[in-house]
């Protein structure tokens, strides 16, 4: 109980759990087959009942039975569900607990109620479900990277490709080799009583160790919200060396039955390497490019396209198991092609289920698994060793520093945006160990003789994991602070961001260019040609194929601010409102109603007047989108658009900030007397960053009729103006957007 | 090489302290110079618009543009040269140098400013200081215009919304009677602070010689 907080309430939330926490454990060990029959009152009853019906009908007439229980019946599914349940529960908790969830990461509190259940279950003695090695890599972690890899921060992503491929790689063979070698130096110090551990089962050891871990590099960086830059580092990091981790322990465990070792051996380790990540990632994209060409046709059953986005996914990761390629890069790979062509062709709804899926499955899955570590960590073999152990981990954190340190010496060299010592000392901080050498550890055979060996890996493993992510983790947080290093910048991308991005990828192209020399603009470029002419047209449907990547962004932040006004204001108000905010930037302010008031334009101004037909343009092209917005919008139901928990606090603010707004400038525009109201004080536009995606159906396009119904409809409601509608509850979809909302510009 | 080594290398020194550049670059960029300009000591805008590689590039006036303008050289003047020379195509090439790690952060605000210049000089194309609406629409225009499905109104739509968010950003209490006049530079910086620029905006000169200098012939 030392977990909950003070309070009533949470006292009592916490005591309710945790009795009911018990009960599951205890309902969950009496059905795993341990042998000992005397603990199963239920299941006796039941057989009794049973016995006696079979026996009542041959004799006598007995009384339908009202109730009866069959436990067995739903025994699997009941128990997973309430082990879901349960876990997400204390998730739940612990954010209702505000103050530990400030000091503690999530994964810390979560790796302590799995070890305070792993106790509870083992003082009733009973066998406490263990992290299956099968659960875990086949059920658990898909989600996770899915999660991770279909929204990857593309561009961040490929301009430090080489960095972190140079972590990944050389930075985790280094800690491979660096840790085997020294460990079995340990070994074979004689207080350590561990002489019998062989050469290579240190190696293997450390090529288990050695991974920083994606999960727990999730868990723990996502809270503490550091700059892109380093966040890409070591995520990109963690996932990259699955493939060295693959090969390693393969190689390392087939040798260890082998005889010898020849040369031959070991290049072919090497060669094992290039085909397991390369060949994982063609799975990936094989399966990638399908995902894309099927959602091209799925326009009339709108319904199953997140599916075919997880299934595909789903099976690039088994195939690439099957030929024990590496899975998570396949996933990735699978991922990240997929994505833009199918956030192209799916419907809005598509893509929010895609999006909220892909992290409900993430986060249950990301919560098991922790839970399972504590779990397993009081059943699991122990044989501890002090010393073994103790080096293990003045090992880890050592390799991790030199490695970083001595990487980066040589990486700066090559890069333009070079790595501070701030950002190295995140970057081998950031490196922890999780879940998977776990799992690695577990899947070790056990060979006779070294059973004790197998449970001096496991705890030393246990015990590094534990390290990095309670103490790495908790202190980590702080350490940002004190160092103050950058945080990732709270701002979305505006579209002068966008155009000056877009603006300056050309500039830079013609500037090599002229220089000469192809660098690396230069193949961008071409790449992104490439792209244009032939893939998607392939891949996306319809007429979106051609459509220029600065339009689809314009396109997103109308929808977008569409939305945002129908929710927070009325409806009515949407034409002209729209209207007018095109029509002022052209003449900001004044000039929109001289445009309206006075006929002569003044001489020194330079901004021409807006006439009418350019009004009337205008207008047309953003009825167009709200139309779309519009005729969405009625379908949806539930979801009020506040609550949504990925949601920033202050949109509450923001939009009632923006409806004064709104209603100040159509008042200006209207000539209708303005209201004295307050300026809000920001204004800015702010818009959904690229990878948030708003599509359109191709059945809602444009339809010039429509468009010029709707422009008559919207003068008449127009003139009749002074009175306001009541705001309509906005009936939309959550806009998927964890960090902002979208302004009007004023 | 057509200049004499005395002479040029004495030039070199001189461009090093004013550019920034290594010698060994100036040598690269001088060769490139003498390849593009088919031997002659200046360079007009026909030899670079005839750099097959530049053709699909849809700023490419712009860019071309930039290297003639007078307000590149940091000499306060305005207008545009007919031809350049070696020293002013370095000096335009010197705002594309990347930063180094010991680069002060004077230094580094100093290059941000020199580079977002570089940017606004681009768009302001008739040297008034500001980039009012018309230029603006024309650069979007411009950059949406390899793709043509998208039409000028399209452009424009973005040209406004994008100019109206610098006016809200910088002007946060426009007022019903102002008028906004055009973007100054300094709330063009201010818009693109968050892009880095110095970070972003640099093109990696080669240090070595190496055989990668080809370029489209310009004068056979």
């Amino acid at each position: 109980m030392a977990v909950l907080g003070p309070g009533p309430a949470s006292f009592r939330f916490g005591s309710v759990l945790l009795i009911l926490l018990i009960l599951s454990g205890s309902s969950w060990t009496r059905d795993v087959p341990t042998g000992r029959n005397d603990t199963r009152p239920e299941l006796n009853r039941e057989r009794d009942g049973q016995n006696r019906d079979h026996g009542n009908n041959a004799t006598k007439h007995k009384a339908f039975p009202v109730l009866e229980l069959n436990y067995d019946y739903v025994r699997m599914p009941f128990e997973i569900s309430l082990w879901i349940l349960l876990a997400l529960l204390m998730k739940l908790g612990f954010h209702i607990i505000p103050r530990i969830s400030h000091i503690v990461p999530e994964s810390c509190l979560l790796i302590f109620v799995g070890l305070l259940i792993g106790g509870v279950i083992k003082a009733i003695q009973e066998k406490a479900p263990v992290m299956d090695t099968k659960l875990f890599f086949l059920y658990l972690l898909p989600p996770i990277i899915l999660d991770a890899g279909y929204f990857l921060p593309i561009r961040a992503f490929t301009e430090n490709m080489g960095t972190i491929l140079v972590f990944a790689v050389v930075g985790t063979l280094w800690n491979a080799f660096f840790i085997g070698g020294m460990m079995f130096a340990v070994c074979q110090i004689e207080a350590a009583a561990a002489a019998h551990v062989s050469l290579l089962s240190c190696l293997l050891f450390g090529s288990i160790i050695s991974a920083v871990d994606p999960v727990a590099v999730l868990a723990v960086f996502e809270e503490i919200h550091i700059n892109e830059l380093l966040h890409i580092l070591v995520f990109g990091e963690s996932l990259l060396n699955d493939a060295v981790t693959v090969v390693l322990y393969h190689l390392f465990e087939e040798f260890s039955h082998a005889d010898t070792v020849t040369v031959g051996d070991a290049f072919l380790g090497v060669v094992s390497f290039f085909v397991v990540s390369l060949g994982g990632i063609l799975v990936g994209v094989i399966y990638g490019v399908l995902g894309a060409f099927t959602s091209r046709f799925t326009s009339h059953f709108r319904v199953i396209e997140p599916l075919f986005v997880f299934l595909y996914s789903y099976m690039a990761y088994l195939s690439a198991e099957v030929f024990h390629l590496s899975g998570i890069m396949s996933l990735i790979a699978c991922g990240v092609v997929m994505r833009p062509y199918v956030e192209a062709n799916i419907s809005h709804k598509s893509y929010t289920t895609i999006k909220y899926f892909l992290k409900m499955w993430s986060s249950v899955s990301e919560t098991l698994i922790f839970i399972f570590l504590g779990v397993s960590t009081v059943e699991g073999p122990h044989n501890w060793n002090w010393i073994f152990v103790v080096f293990t981990l003045v090992f880890c954190l050592l390799s991790r520093v030199l490695g970083v340190v001595g990487l980066t010496f040589i990486i700066n060299k090559f890069r333009i945006v070079k790595l501070t010592k701030k950002d190295q000392f995140i970057v081998a901080y950031g490196g922890l160990r999780g879940a998977i050498a776990f799992s690695l550890g577990y899947l070790i055979h056990q060979d006779e003789g070294s059973k004790d060996t197998r449970g001096m890996f496991l705890t030393a493993i246990i015990t590094v994991i534990f390290f990095t992510v309670f103490v790495q983790g908790m202190t980590i947080r702080p350490l940002v602070e004190l160092l103050a290093v950058k945080k990732k910048k709270e701002s979305k991308p505006s579209i002068n961001e966008e155009i000056h991005t877009q603006f300056l990828d050309h500039l830079l192209t013609g500037i090599e260019d002229i220089c000469g020399h192809y660098g690396h603009h230069h193949w961008k470029d071409k790449l992104n040609r490439f792209n244009k002419t032939y893939v998607k047209k392939w891949l996306i449907a319809g007429e979106r194929s051609s459509e220029p990547q600065l339009i689809s962004f314009y396109n997103k932040m109308e929808m977008k601010q569409a939305m945002m006004l129908v929710e927070s204001g009325s409806a009515a108000k949407l034409p002209s409102v729209m209207a007018a905010a095109p029509a002022a930037p052209a003449a900001p302010a004044a000039p929109a109603q001289t445009a309206e008031q006075q006929s002569e334009p003044t001489p020194e101004r330079m901004i021409p007047k807006i006439s009418k037909t350019r009004e009337a343009e205008i207008r047309r092209i953003l009825r167009a989108n709200l139309q779309n917005t519009r005729q969405r919008l009625r379908s949806y139901s539930r979801h009020d658009f506040f609550m949504d928990p990925f949601e920033d606090n202050m949109s509450e603010v923001r939009f009632r900030r923006q409806r004064v707004e709104m209603e100040r400038r159509m008042s200006h525009y209207l000539t209708v007397p303005a209201k004295q109201q307050e300026t809000p004080s920001v204004r800015k536009v702010w818009f959904e960053p690229e990878h948030k995606v708003y599509t359109y159906d191709k059945n809602e396009s444009t339809r010039p009729s429509d468009s010029a119904a709707l422009l008559d409809e919207s003068n008449q409601r127009a003139d009749g103006q002074s009175e306001r509608e009541k705001p309509t509850r906005c009936l939309s979809d959550p806009g998927p957007d964890e960090e902002g909302s979208c302004f009007l510009p004023s | 090489m057509g200049a004499t080594q005395t002479h040029s290398e004495y030039q070199y020194e001189n461009m090093v302290g004013k550019t920034g550049f290594s010698t060994e670059q100036i040598k690269n960029l001088h060769m490139r110079f003498q390849q593009l300009s088919g031997n002659e000591k200046t360079l007009r805008r026909e030899h670079l618009k005839n750099i097959p590689a530049l053709a699909n590039n849809p700023i490419k006036t712009e860019i071309i543009e930039a290297f003639f303008d007078k307000r590149n050289q940091l000499d306060n003047e305005l207008g545009s040269y007919e031809e350049i020379g070696f020293e002013e195509f370095l000096m335009v090439m010197s705002h594309f140098r990347p930063l180094s790690i010991k680069t002060s952060e004077e230094e580094r605000t100093a290059m941000r400013r020199q580079k977002v210049r570089f940017l606004f000089n681009m768009h302001d194309t008739d040297g008034d200081g500001k980039i009012t609406l018309e230029e603006y629409r024309k650069a979007v225009e411009e950059l949406l215009s390899e793709s043509g499905t998208i039409g000028q109104e399209g452009a424009r739509a973005i040209a406004d919304a994008a100019m109206l968010e610098v006016a809200s950003t910088n002007v946060p209490n426009l007022g019903p009677d102002d008028f906004y006049e055009g973007i100054t530079f300094e709330h063009f910086e201010e818009i693109l602070k968050d892009l880095e620029m110095e970070s972003r905006m640099h093109v990696r000169f080669l240090d070595m010689n190496t055989a990668n200098l080809r370029c489209g012939k310009t004068s056979s």
